[in-house]
């Protein structure tokens, strides 16, 4: 699954960072319809953590009241260098992962 | 009390423009899952919401609640509510003291005009809540294509 | 104006229809669709970061250096470096050696079946639209300025005349409401120009992204008119004569529209 993560490169430690974070998924609700009027089946992304050096920062529960193409924005402490790694799931089972780095000074 | 009603209950008429709710309905099932039957209280979460949505299927949402984020004092979660989705609890998102800010923004759906409801737990064991409502309008034309 | 030109004008008045020079919307009053969004739309639009439609931007950026096909060439193999800075700015266009008038999606196509050995791809398949996003974002904020002298010139006048037909139950021509009635209200949405330059787009009714084409058809859709099949000519003609409509509107791909 594509995503595309935005954080600073560079931070100062203790400083607040913003970190916003778009994933390509259809977020299919189950209440649409196909072209021959079948209920097509709902697959969301229903679980999404945000590990920092592999300490849980952040964590979602996501449901078809999350728009497509899910988009959220949080924000965390700059603690040190290193990688900031998402992970998520949706109904089906299918896992997803992105990362970015960042260099943390002081 | 059912779901729909219990934020129009706790208000006594969603009908008065810019009723603020004195207390969200502690017993309603869904906020009893949360907070087993502790108050909920107005106050330290503020929920941003466009008055008239361009789409409902795209509503950028921001909720920010007043917290120091230390570890002694910080905002354990936050809880989304809608009163007319077909799914109420909308999502839930888990900071902690690393999180510096207690701010999370996103963009949701909503299927009409309704008020969505924003509950935050505190590391205290204490629970908040800030409501606003939202005007939904529909498209034009049916897309079959 | 040559005899032959007034003819063709005097034979267009008395079809309805208005003479290739005079523009139902004149230049200095067009409008990008974006114009027509609420705020909160067109904020999504102008982050670079949030707008849906990016992620296929990236797509096509990675797609256009994947080799694909017999000849495993990939789009960059050939066009190496060199910028398509302008390219989507100028379609349709007329393609020299076959004489065939070809969107954006059509060259794709034709650059891979005839020069990469490759497959052709759908129309709305993720590739296609992955693919176009990305060259048309690279014309971002350049004016479109395609050209209907020469070959193109019967395309651009097959194209003006679709898009002043009548069609479907509700018997109504692009024209009644996009130059008659823009700035209107349709039920609750606001009545745009009717303009191609922010495509491909997100369209939140599709909460996903799609071509100019996918568009037409849900426009003729509602009107309940017949839908023709992606990529027919009649498509090919009127999109020439919606470029030459919104000449000068700079390129908003990927465009967010309700």
């Amino acid at each position: 699954m594509a995503a595309r993560i935005q954080i600073p490169r560079e931070a100062k430690r203790g400083d607040v960072i913003e970190v916003r974070i778009l994933i390509q998924h259809p977020m299919e609700t189950g209440y649409r319809h196909d072209d021959v009027g079948h209920l097509i089946k709902r697959n969301v992304i229903n679980a999404l953590s945000c590990r920092y050096d592999g300490v849980e920062v952040f964590r979602a529960d996501l449901s078809s009241g999350i728009s497509a193409n899910p988009y959220v924005q949080f924000y965390t402490v700059a603690e040190a260098s290193g990688d900031l790694e998402f992970t998520w799931i949706d109904d089906e089972g299918e896992r997803g992962s992105e990362r970015q780095a960042i260099v943390v000074r002081g | 009390m059912k779901r729909r009603d219990f934020l129009a209950g706790a208000a006594g008429a969603l009908a008065l423009p810019g009723a603020a709710l004195a207390q969200v309905d502690p017993r309603d099932p869904l906020v009893r899952a949360l907070t087993n039957g502790a108050p909920v209280r107005k106050g330290k979460v503020t929920l941003v919401l466009p008055q008239l949505a361009d789409n409902g299927n795209s509503v950028p949402i921001r909720i920010t609640v007043d917290s120091p984020m230390t570890p002694a004092d910080h905002v354990k979660s936050i809880h989304l509510y809608s009163e007319r989705n077909p799914v109420p609890n909308m999502a839930n998102f888990y900071l902690g003291p690393r999180a510096g800010k207690a701010e999370i923004n996103s963009r949701v759906r909503l299927a009409g005009s309704q008020r969505v409801t924003a509950v935050a737990k505190l590391s205290d064991g204490s629970f908040w809540y800030d409501a606003a409502p939202i005007v939904v309008t529909l498209s034009a034309c049916l897309d079959e294509s | 104006m040559r005899f032959a030109g007034l003819a063709l004008a005097a034979a267009a008045l008395a079809a309805g229809a208005a003479p290739a020079q005079e523009r139902a919307i004149p230049s200095g009053e067009l409008k990008s669709g974006s114009a027509f969004l609420g705020s909160d739309l067109r904020a999504l639009q102008n982050d670079a970061f949030a707008n849906p439609g990016m992620l296929w931007v990236e797509r096509g950026e990675k797609l256009w250096r994947e080799p694909a096909g017999k000849k495993n060439l990939a789009c960059a193999s050939c066009h190496k470096d060199t910028s398509m800075r302008g390219v989507a700015a100028s379609y349709p266009k007329i393609d020299k050696a076959s004489g065939k008038l070809f969107n954006l999606e059509g060259r794709i196509n034709q650059c891979r079946t005839e020069r990469m050995g490759a497959e052709p791809l759908r129309y709305e398949s993720e590739d296609l639209l992955a693919l176009t996003a990305y060259i048309a974002r690279q014309s971002l904020g350049l004016p479109i300025a395609a050209r209907i002298d020469g070959a193109a010139r019967a395309h651009f006048e097959t194209g003006r005349a679709a898009y002043h037909l009548r069609r479907g139950q509700m018997n109504l021509s692009c024209a009644h409401c996009h130059d008659a009635q823009w700035g209107k209200r349709l039920l609750s949405e606001t009545i745009s120009q009717g303009h191609p330059n922010a495509y491909p787009a997100y369209r939140m009714e599709w909460q996903t992204m799609g071509s100019l084409e996918r568009r037409l058809r849900a426009c003729l859709s509602g009107i309940r008119a017949e839908m023709l099949p992606y990529g027919s000519q009649e498509y090919l003609d009127l999109e020439l004569f919606l470029a030459w409509r919104a000449q000068g509107l700079p390129i908003e791909t990927p465009g967010v529209r309700r």
